[in-house]
């Protein structure tokens, strides 16, 4: 738990750095006013790339959990594409995605409480949803 | 030539970096260090939408939230740690808050969208774009081009329709 909070810490103040915390720079990036966010977005890549990558070889496991360092990796269905959809909508109209509203609450960035507000909602929804659709199916609906 | 360049701006920025480039590249580096801390001490993969249905656990008993009820906990430390982590960012740096000028409408349909896609599309920008491409998962890198395109021709056309800020 420490140690997730530290990585947490990480991860936030590098949002916040970066200013990806800020709808105004992600909408900027989005309306090709300003390139540096992919500078954000592989940067981060190319470090966990290379993390993920060299762990497995130095150790078997973590040593916190003794879990095996392996990818999990996530199956592809359609639901990727409609969710990838229907978030990049979202994501294009507001400016901001979840771990960045976090952030952007650390910078004092009230006003994103409408977009965390909405977050949960949209979230409760579809859980609402896929748990009556796999409540009235026979067959129990493939895990994701 | 002026007017040209007037034009032209509509499309191409003046400048493809008005800002720099190190404030995001450090902060990127950062970001992907972080997700590296805690992958290197317990072994996950760490992605920031799954929260919003684990936390959602604590207070609904819709089965689909129920598999997330084991992982609840250090999700909630993990968002935690990411405001903490933005806070010392300003106080130290930004000196005092900053709050934006994006439509409350936006931002709250925007987030009702934001929250049923990151979840039916199996991650966000950190667990597909950040996690998912650094484990090269070809799943991930469908998801982030998905989001990614959609993203910027929804933002291209709120522009268009003169929505702003």
């Amino acid at each position: 738990m420490p140690l997730i909070l530290v990585g947490g810490l990480i991860f936030g103040f590098g949002l916040a750095y970066s200013h990806m915390a800020r709808p105004e720079v992600v909408l900027d990036f989005l309306q090709f006013d300003d390139f540096g966010l992919l500078f954000v977005m592989f940067g981060a890549a190319i470090v966990t790339g290379i993390g993920f990558a060299v762990m497995p070889r130095i150790r078997d496991g973590a040593p916190l959990t003794g879990d095996r360092y392996e990818r999990r990796l996530k199956s592809f269905d359609r639901n990727v594409l409609i969710g990838g959809g229907i978030f990049g909508v979202g994501w294009g109209l507001s400016g901001i995605c979840p771990g960045a509203a976090y952030a952007s609450l650390g910078i004092g960035n009230v006003t994103i409480l409408w977009a965390l507000v909405g977050m949960f909602a949209g979230a409760y929804l579809q859980g609402v949803w896929r748990s009556e659709r796999a409540g009235s199916d026979a067959s129990p609906a493939g895990a994701d | 030539m002026s007017a040209e360049l007037a034009v032209l701006g509509q499309i191409v920025p003046a400048e493809t970096f008005p800002n720099g480039i190190s404030r995001y590249a450090i902060g990127g580096l950062l970001v992907g260090l972080g997700a590296v801390v805690i992958y290197l001490g317990t072994g996950i993969a760490a992605g920031a939408s799954t929260f919003l249905e684990s936390t959602l656990s604590y207070v609904s008993e819709q089965s689909r939230f129920k598999q997330y009820r084991a992982s609840r906990d250090w999700r909630v430390v993990f968002t935690l740690g990411i405001i903490l982590g933005a806070g010392v960012y300003a106080v130290l740096w930004q000196g005092g808050t900053w709050t934006t000028e994006v439509q409350p409408w936006r931002l709250l349909i925007g987030g009702v969208l934001v929250g049923i896609g990151t979840r039916v599309g199996k991650g966000c920008t950190s667990g597909h774009g950040v996690c998912g491409v650094g484990s090269a998962s070809k799943t991930s890198i469908i998801g982030v081009i998905t989001f990614l395109s959609v993203a910027i021709v929804t933002a291209q056309i709120i522009q268009v329709l003169g929505v702003s800020p």
